[in-house]
């Protein structure tokens, strides 16, 4: 143990790269990464609720729009929608004067709004999917004991959906983390952005992309162990008994 | 005359799919206490007849008394629709169904399969609904399964865990859809203990079956359908042992 933290002692004190400075860039990427894709999803999760219920129903001005709005976001490339929203806002009629201004200036309002609505969009089809798979005799029952469709929905369709949707709505969180790399595109200093920043800086693209490969590793790690906690915890109704 | 309404009484349902005329006016009065057996071959309409009992189907013409009241319906564009809707979830909580696929809600246990609808339906406090729950596992014989998930066990035991869940509703009738066609041979014998029993302590029932013995032994009526109609009803010793109609002779002869 210990001659593994001389080892890693010699290693530090022999580059010029990962100083206090450096590795405080990182550390500020990390935060915003974290926010931004925190941020995202949360909110994001928010909208495709009900909008996964809309999509479900035979209703047609509710489903249309709702599958519109799924397609064109996952019909187009985040960083194209991303470039979009960052370059467009600017050519809006007025926002430059309006009190919206400040808020929309800031890369990291653009970059939340892209990414929401691109992980809504997601979400919205992986609980459309989860929803429309409920097995019909469960609905029956529900109907059968005198549940109306609202409270069928809340205590049968939902908390049902949910849980088939928790493996596919983990992999859309991993894969809305490595997204948010595309962030530093617009300016935004993400963990990415401190990263170019560092290769910029020191002409170093191994040292500098390695270790931040490495911080994304841990997150997708810390991510997967949460999501496998969930579903030991959620679908335990699919597993064997022990 | 008893005094206490008529748990169900059915009258002249008429119900079509598409351009196929699948129940063409069947009657049935199930008074406290009669377990009412439907048999028929299939396509003859019994779980039809019998799912329109609690407007799974909606029948398109007929009449529709559970406990003294009478389904109001009225006419729409789609056909013919319940006209309030209050009044359909107050008589489906008064006639519990038992499905052929058991449909137990898989991501709740056993437990709250039970206390679900009691609870939620009928505002029931929660205490109250785990006690009863409690009761009516120990009376299937499943309180060892109290928590475990639907697809942690047996057909046998999941239709049993069905049957508690129908028996937590306090209901008027029991419905049961073939009951036992989606079991393994030697697991039809417990559910069928757990029927017997509910129509010796005097439930009133209407089931789909193809269990003759069940039949014959245990209900008070047996109706015999054929393409939507009635073809032979009456005393299980009389329609079973001594059939009249051709068609039913047949249904009953051996098959192989």
């Amino acid at each position: 143990m210990q001659a593994l933290l001389d080892q890693l002692d010699a290693l530090l004190a022999n580059n010029s790269i990962f100083t206090l400075q450096t590795l405080s860039f990182y550390g500020d990427g990390l935060v915003t990464t974290v926010q931004l894709v925190f941020m995202s999803l949360i909110i994001g999760l928010i909208l495709a609720i009900p909008l996964a219920i809309g999509r479900s129903s035979k209703n047609g001005l509710i489903k249309w729009p709702i599958f519109l709005y799924t397609y064109v976001f996952r019909g187009t490339p985040l960083l194209v929608q991303l470039y979009l929203i960052y370059y467009g806002v600017v050519f809006v009629e007025g926002i430059q004067e309006s009190w919206l201004w400040p808020v929309v200036k800031d890369p990291f309002v653009p970059a939340l709004v892209a990414f929401t609505l691109n992980t809504a969009a997601y979400t919205t089809e992986i609980f459309r999917g989860a929803i429309k798979a409920t097995p019909k005799g469960e609905i029956e029952a529900a109907r059968a004991y005198g549940m109306s469709p609202a409270l069928t929905l809340r205590r049968i369709v939902l908390p049902s959906a949910f849980r088939r949707a928790l493996p596919a709505y983990g992999n859309e969180v991993i894969f809305m983390l490595h997204a948010s790399a595309i962030a530093s595109v617009v300016t935004l200093m993400d963990l990415t952005g401190a990263a170019r920043f560092v290769y910029a800086r020191f002409y170093a693209p191994f040292d500098a992309f390695l270790f931040v490969a490495a911080i994304y590793l841990c997150l997708t790690f810390s991510i997967l162990y949460l999501f496998r906690f969930l579903e030991k915890r959620l679908l335990a109704h699919l597993q064997p008994m022990t | 005359m008893a005094t206490t309404p008529i748990p169900l009484e059915v009258r002249n349902i008429t119900k079509r799919f598409g351009d196929t005329d699948v129940l063409k006016g069947l009657s049935l009065e199930a008074r406290k206490g009669d377990v009412i057996t439907l048999i028929g071959a299939s396509g003859s309409g019994k779980s039809t007849f019998l799912r329109c009992m609690n407007l799974l189907e909606k029948p398109d013409a007929g009449e529709l008394i559970v406990h003294g009241e009478s389904v109001r319906f009225k006419n729409t564009a789609k056909g013919r629709e319940p006209a309030d809707w209050k009044q359909v979830v107050r008589m489906r909580a008064k006639l519990s169904m038992v499905f052929q696929g058991f449909n137990l809600w898989a991501h709740m246990t056993v437990l709250e399969n039970i206390i679900e609808a009691p609870i939620h339906v009928l505002g029931k406090p929660r205490k109250e609904a785990i006690e009863h729950a409690e009761a009516l596992l120990e009376r299937v014989g499943l309180s060892h399964r109290a928590n475990a998930y639907p697809a942690q066990i047996s057909g046998g035991q999941q239709q049993r865990g069905a049957i508690a869940r129908g028996l937590a509703m306090d209901p008027e009738v029991m419905l049961f859809d073939e009951p036992t066609s989606a079991l393994d041979p030697e697991l039809v014998g417990d559910v069928l203990k757990v029927m017997h029993g509910l129509a010796e302590e005097g439930r009133t029932m209407v089931v789909v079956t193809h269990e003759m013995g069940f039949a014959r032994d245990v209900s008070s009526q047996v109706i015999y359908l054929h393409e939507g109609l009635v073809e032979e009803a009456g005393k299980p010793a009389d329609v079973l042992k001594n059939p009249q109609s051709p068609r039913l002779k047949q249904f009953l002869s051996p098959k192989y």
